[in-house]
């Protein structure tokens, strides 16, 4: 009897994880036609030679990450020297995404906050209202804030109405600007991940907190921001990882000298002066760049979590 | 009718909580009508009531959750009301203990005492001592999802206890708890507050558990106060319908006032039958009020006792474990519910469904109430 019931009971086991494997299929062929695929093909293309008028010749070449790491010389017979330009690109994206993620935490945080502490019929009312502008479509609005932050467009005409300044602040074209579109494009991106954790959050929490003597601020920082963390970090990434990757807000806002990769690797595959191998190759160190920082803050995560418990 | 508050204050006692006229309004409702109350520093207090009727809410007017709409309240002779909560040297226990999940438990107890001033070395030693108290240290380094309902119960308690608040506040801490566990945590309760020595304000909507464990209970219904006493005070001389039907089980009958002599009433039920109880003020004769009689102040017998008695018939006996239940018919009255308790059964009788007999009490069983 006591046999029966247990083979009874792995029988019913295995055919759960056959209804699972075949109920989780449909999630494996998009995935795979949606990620892995893309990301393979630009594995391949990477390591193709080029083709000079757009395109790729099928023949083996490692020359795309020797072109991104190396300077030959102007005729590729001097020794190999390390090769800044692309690097310094680089930089600047992850400096660039990293202060358009900190401006939205900035703002985006608290207007979470101030959401998700709304009652509970005017939530919905409000994050209907914080997506509206995002209905309209990313190229228009930047194009829009290019024109209200330009020397003789309305912020600076308003600035020099109030009397704050006497000549126009040059905002497009510097970094900063590029900051802005940054922010301005992915701020749903934070506002939404910590909105959903602080909803979730247990306001009687704060109330134990305040109970036992602890402030405004310290209730924040010791009870609120704990609890919330995997909203905050969710928010984080997404806006960091679109954010470096980005290419519209510094093509319009940043101009020529403020560069970022997205902007390099949409060149490399526009008209014909591009490079489909040494975009693929930009592409696949982006990748790798993102993975590893997101690998990496994974592993600070856990590891305080692990110092916490 | 403050005369027990009162006499306890000739004790003098410090109050450590006083209420005085305190209006609760969520805008055009009342939650609370002028509620006073005073609180003596020592005191096990229970505010007593059915669900909704304001326990809570006054329980957080004085940690200081909610504001007052109108009235003062003191603490040790401090006017408090309008202190954050983080200002007021009273703590709380909450119904869904509040426990910080991220915390460990030594951390969860250390956290108010960290907040006064405490160093973290100071106030983790303390902690451990707090959970020492309520024997849990063996968990200290597990969070509060690791442990089960009774001990998450304990660490909320001892976390409020920690920083030694001049109050303790606590709101059904218990009602989570299966019946077992909250017999034997009622006990602890009561325990550390003789220990502690702190004045605790217990919430509950049981009536037991707020008879077992009480100095005085405050019974509230519908945002005011019904009755303020000692247990005995509350169980044997209710002041109302309210609280007589309420605290535990009772036959509340209706009766008219024929006569009043040498306070004594003589009181007329339905049927012919007549029962004479101790008069109450503000009943007089002529009125037609309600008596309520305990069951197990009830006892059957063949014949008509010396004392007062009824004539019925036995509908029904019930066996509830410790006691046995009658459901007596007054012939042309109401129905009696009459107790006996299983270890009295020696000197009680018990009768068969369907005899006739007769259903006695003793002359002050009865209790008059004002309505
Ligand atoms: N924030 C609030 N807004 C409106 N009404 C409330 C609020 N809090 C409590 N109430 C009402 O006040 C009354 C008393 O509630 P409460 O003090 O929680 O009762 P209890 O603790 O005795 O069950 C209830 O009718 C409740 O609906
Ligand atoms: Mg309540």
């Amino acid at each position: 009897m006591a046999a029966g019931a247990t083979s009874g009971g792995s029988a019913t086991t295995d055919t759960y994880k056959e209804a699972r494997t075949w109920l989780l299929l449909p999630s494996w062929v998009t995935l795979s036609i949606l990620v892995l695929a893309p990301v393979i093909m630009m594995l391949i293309y990477s390591f193709l030679t080029k083709e000079f008028r757009g395109g790729v010749i099928w023949e083996f070449s490692l020359s795309a990450y020797d072109q991104f790491f190396f300077d030959r010389g102007l005729f590729g017979d001097e020794p190999p020297k390390l090769e800044w330009t692309y690097i310094s690109i680089f930089w600047r994206s992850i400096w660039q995404a990293g202060v358009a993620t900190l401006l939205s935490l900035a703002i985006g945080f608290p207007t979470a906050y101030f959401i998700a502490t709304r009652s509970e019929e005017m939530r919905p009312v409000w994050v209907f209202l914080i997506t509206i502008p995002y209905w309209v479509n990313l190229l228009i609005r930047t194009v829009s804030m290019k024109f209200l932050l330009r020397d003789q467009g309305p912020l600076n005409d308003f600035l020099i109405n109030i009397g704050l300044i006497d000549s126009p602040l040059h905002i497009v074209n510097t970094n900063f600007a590029v900051q802005l579109g940054l922010f301005y494009s992915y701020l749903p991106f934070m506002v939404l991940p910590i909105y959903a954790a602080v909803e979730r959050y247990n306001f009687s929490l704060s109330e134990a907190a305040a109970d036992l003597y602890a402030s405004k601020l310290t209730t924040l920082r010791r009870v609120v921001l704990p609890a919330i963390k995997p909203g905050v970090i969710a928010g984080c990434i997404l806006v960091f990882v679109p954010s470096m990757g980005s290419f519209l807000a510094p093509d319009l806002l940043g101009g020529a000298k403020n560069f970022m990769i997205g902007s390099l690797i949409e060149e490399q595959f526009k008209g014909n002066a591009g490079n489909w191998p040494f975009g693929a190759a930009a592409s696949m160190i982006l990748l790798s760049m993102v993975l590893i920082i997101l690998m990496f803050s994974a592993r600070q995560q856990a590891k305080a979590d692990k110092a916490e418990g | 009718m403050r005369h027990l508050g009162e006499a306890k204050l000739a004790e003098n006692k410090q109050i450590a909580i006083d209420v005085r006229d305190a209006v609760k309004r969520y805008g055009d409702f009342t939650a609370l009508k002028t509620i006073s109350l005073s609180i003596m520093d020592n005191e096990f207090f229970t505010l007593l009531g059915p669900s909704g009727c304001g326990k809570t809410t006054l329980l957080r007017m004085i940690a200081g959750f909610e504001a007052v709409t109108e009235g003062a309240i003191y603490l040790f002779g401090d006017e408090i009301a309008n202190l954050p909560p983080n200002k007021r040297p009273v703590n709380t226990v909450f119904q869904n203990y509040a426990l910080f999940p991220h915390m460990t438990i030594l951390d969860n107890v250390a956290f108010g005492l960290e907040m006064r001033g405490k160093s973290k070395s100071e106030a983790r030693t303390k902690a451990g001592e707090m959970l020492e108290l309520v024997q849990l240290s063996q968990f200290s380094a597990r969070k509060p999802s690791q442990l089960s309902g009774g001990q998450q119960q304990r660490v909320a308690l001892a976390r409020a206890l920690a920083p030694q608040p001049k109050v303790l506040l606590l709101d059904e801490p218990l009602s989570a708890l299966d019946l077992k566990l909250r017999k034997a945590m009622q006990l602890e309760l009561k325990h550390l507050q003789r220990e502690t020595g702190i004045t605790f304000i217990f919430v509950t909507h049981d009536q037991e558990e707020a008879l077992t464990m009480s100095d005085r209970i405050a019974v509230m219904s519908a945002g005011e106060m019904q009755q303020l006493g000692s247990p005995t005070d509350i169980y044997e001389r209710p002041h109302n319908m309210f609280v007589a039907d309420f605290i535990g089980e009772t036959n509340l009958l209706e009766v008219s006032v024929d006569a009043i002599n040498n306070g004594r009433a003589v009181c007329h039920l339905g049927g012919g039958h007549e029962l004479t109880c101790n008069a109450v003020e503000g009943v007089d004769i002529g009125s037609k009020v309600h008596m309520s009689i305990r069951p197990e102040r009830l006892f059957m017998s063949e014949n008509p006792a010396e004392t007062e008695s009824l004539k019925g018939r036995i509908k029904e006996n019930i066996f509830v474990g410790t006691d046995i239940t009658t459901i007596v018919d007054l012939q042309d009255g109401p129905d009696f519910v009459v107790r006996t308790s299983n270890s009295d059964r020696g000197n009680k009788r018990i009768f068969e469904p369907g005899t006739e007999m007769y259903v006695n009490m003793e002359l002050g069983a009865g209790r008059l109430l004002a309505d």
